[in-house]
């Protein structure tokens, strides 16, 4: 894998997010870099605030609407933007940390909000050679 | 704009995801000139129905069939699942689509058949402006207007509600905002439930989703939605034109805008919630997406506490908003005159009672993406309205007209009495970004006459009005399908995006 691990894939009218990793954490990673991506050019966000973020669910997809989600209501309470995340899954616990700043407009170039993660195309699945892949559609 | 360093294609292989792939015609019957059914097969236990014309269906993502087949399999639903002429690929239900559900027969509720943009809708205002009175203003009206409308991402509203005061805002709807001074008890006979969605229960509502809301109320949002000042262009129907206060050459004023950070946290909340109880209801989902409840269970009758006051959340946004354009046009233009002509939401799920075999059934309507359309005598609309039906305001895109219908006597044995809600689209976001540069559009709707502001030029990319489906067409399909009638074409001079 190259420095990047996301993309964007299609549908009509919202758009999937997906991730691939060397595992479960990094994939996740990976997967909030694509939802940044959604919205604005996640290299333009300055790491200057930390965020913790912590959510349990024993199903390893709902965990990923969850992280996402988490994200959205974050990004939406705080008034702020994301540009870097680090993971940590063990036993169905996910342990993260996000840096961004505060939204710009101007700054940031900010198109679209995403309003949700949703269950469509909703998968995490580890691949033949091992890496694995997290994704669905969010809603914009 | 960013590198795609591993292939798209090879990615999607790897998991099965889908690439574009239109409809295939061959696989639906037509069953009338513009109802192309795919006939109960399988686990469906009603016939699939979409309205269109063989054009608009080729258009479709294939996975408008799949996903109206897979609503069609839901426990209770009555007569059929039905998409409207603007269908477009969803999550769950498809967007355009309309199914109605008994509680009696084990019928569901799903937060997916609503949207996370709860009670998302059009409300068009009624101006006493003609184009003449505007002349010579339009970059003045667009410069007020962006200054003080709140759009985009990270925008607060200048209402800042806590708890308590955010409890009385959903249980009140657009009422709590007259109530406490943004407009006028007129405006609310021109509102859907009179402005205020009845049996809300803000105790259903997170905290979660009411700390979202904050700062939000009286936001317009981002994506699709936005403000725009129209002319009337042309009208089809004289006697309900006169009846909602249209004449060519009028200027009116239309909002497009939902529930915002409150209804989208519900929504996502309430989705893992149905997915995660659907087994102890006994129900097993052809796909999660398609998270439900039984309407007669606690999590259904929590969500629909929830959502009615995400229903309200929505009206009084709208209501807030309509002040500050009021406010906007009393520096500028103080002669406006702003009135309601009607506010209709397209993201719901309501409670209604249509004959059902002979027999009068309380059916629970999800209308996702898909606007309500009463005929002519419907106790629910205003005395000025009731002789001709309800206004049916559907939004185009900002280069492109908006339409003003009006309900038919025919549309409740149609599709619930449900028409259309936009034009749709049938381009991704990526595409579009691909294909127009935002600065590009302003400048070339600029020498159509059309003014835009935003503060996001890749937002204006990506809601270019060929990325969307031709709203004309939609609407033409609607009339002639007899879903609701033409009234009335409205052309953009100014547009807020979001």
């Amino acid at each position: 894998m190259d420095e990047k691990g996301w993309e964007h894939f299609y549908h009509q009218a919202d758009i999937g997010v997906r991730g691939v990793g060397p595992n479960l954490s990094d994939a996740f990673e990976q997967t909030a870099l694509a939802l940044m991506a959604v919205i604005c050019n996640p290299e333009n966000i300055a790491l200057t605030q930390q965020v913790n973020i912590e959510r349990t669910c024993d199903d390893t997809e709902l965990l990923l609407a969850d992280w996402l989600n988490a994200l959205i209501y974050e990004m939406a309470t705080r008034n702020m933007l994301f540009g870097k995340f680090q993971v940590h899954i063990e036993d169905g616990k996910l342990t993260a940390k996000a840096w961004g700043e505060k939204a710009n407009p101007e700054k940031h170039e900010t198109a679209v909000e995403v309003k949700g993660a949703t269950y469509t195309e909703l998968k995490v699945q580890q691949n033949k050679d091992e890496t694995w892949i997290a994704q669905c559609v969010v809603d914009v | 704009m960013y590198n795609y360093l591993f292939g798209w294609h090879l990615q999607a292989k790897l998991v099965g995801a889908p690439l574009e792939a239109y409809m295939d015609i061959n696989k639906l019957k037509r069953i009338s000139q513009y109802q192309w059914q795919i006939p109960r097969q399988g686990e469906m236990n009603v016939d699939g129905i979409i309205f269109a014309t063989p054009e608009l269906l080729e258009g479709m993502d294939e996975k408008v069939c799949e996903q109206v087949s897979n609503v069609a399999k839901l426990p209770g639903i009555v007569d059929a699942s039905y998409a409207m002429p603007d269908a477009h690929w969803g999550y769950g239900f498809c967007i355009g689509g309309v199914a109605a559900f008994d509680p009696e027969k084990g019928g569901v509720i799903s937060a997916g058949g609503v949207g996370f943009d709860i009670s998302c809708g059009v409300r068009t205002l009624n101006t006493a402006l003609t184009v003449d009175d505007i002349a010579g203003l339009h970059a003045d009206i667009g410069e007020t207007l962006f200054k003080r409308i709140p759009a985009g991402i990270g925008s607060t509203g200048k209402l800042s509600l806590k708890k308590s005061r955010m409890d009385d805002a959903l249980a009140g709807g657009a009422k709590w905002a007259v109530d406490h001074g943004y407009g006028d008890k007129r405006d609310l006979r021109f509102i859907e439930e009179q402005g205020c969605m009845a049996g809300a229960d803000p105790s259903k509502v997170s905290d979660y989703a009411k700390r979202r809301q904050e700062s939000e109320v009286g936001t317009l949002g981002s994506g699709n939605h936005y403000l725009e000042i129209q002319r009337v262009d042309k009208i089809y129907d004289k006697k309900a034109a006169q009846a909602f206060g249209i004449r060519v050459g009028d200027i009116k004023i239309s909002i497009h805008c939902g529930s915002r950070g409150l209804g989208h946290q519900i929504g996502t909340e309430f989705l893992k919630k149905m997915v995660t109880s659907a087994p102890s209801y006994g129900l097993t989902l052809p796909d999660r997406e398609l998270a439900c409840s039984p309407i007669n269970s606690k999590v259904g009758q929590d969500y629909l506490g929830a959502m009615r006051a995400g229903i309200n959340c929505a009206l009084a946004n709208r209501q807030v908003l309509t002040h500050i354009v009021r406010q906007a046009f009393e520096a500028i233009l103080p002669k406006a005159s702003i009135s309601l002509l009607y506010d209709v939401s397209h993201n719901t799920c309501k409670l209604e009672e249509y004959a059902v075999n002979g027999r009068n059934r309380k059916l629970y309507v999800h209308r996702k993406g898909a606007t309500r359309a009463f005929g002519p005598g419907h106790g629910g609309l205003p005395a000025e309205y009731r002789h001709v039906g309800q206004p049916v305001l559907i939004g185009g895109t900002m280069g492109t007209a908006s339409h003003i219908l009006v309900g038919t006597e025919e549309s409740k044995s149609l599709a619930f009495a449900s028409a259309c809600h936009g034009a749709g689209r049938n381009m991704s976001r990526r595409a579009a970004t691909k294909k127009w540069r935002g600065r590009e559009m302003v400048d070339k709707l600029k020498s159509q006459g059309i003014i835009i502001r935003s503060r996001s030029m890749r937002g204006i990319a990506e809601e270019s009005p060929g990325a969307y489906k031709d709203v004309d067409a939609v609407v033409d399909v609607t009339d002639k399908a007899k879903l609701a009638k033409k009234v009335a074409r409205l052309v953009p001079l100014i547009c807020v995006k979001g």
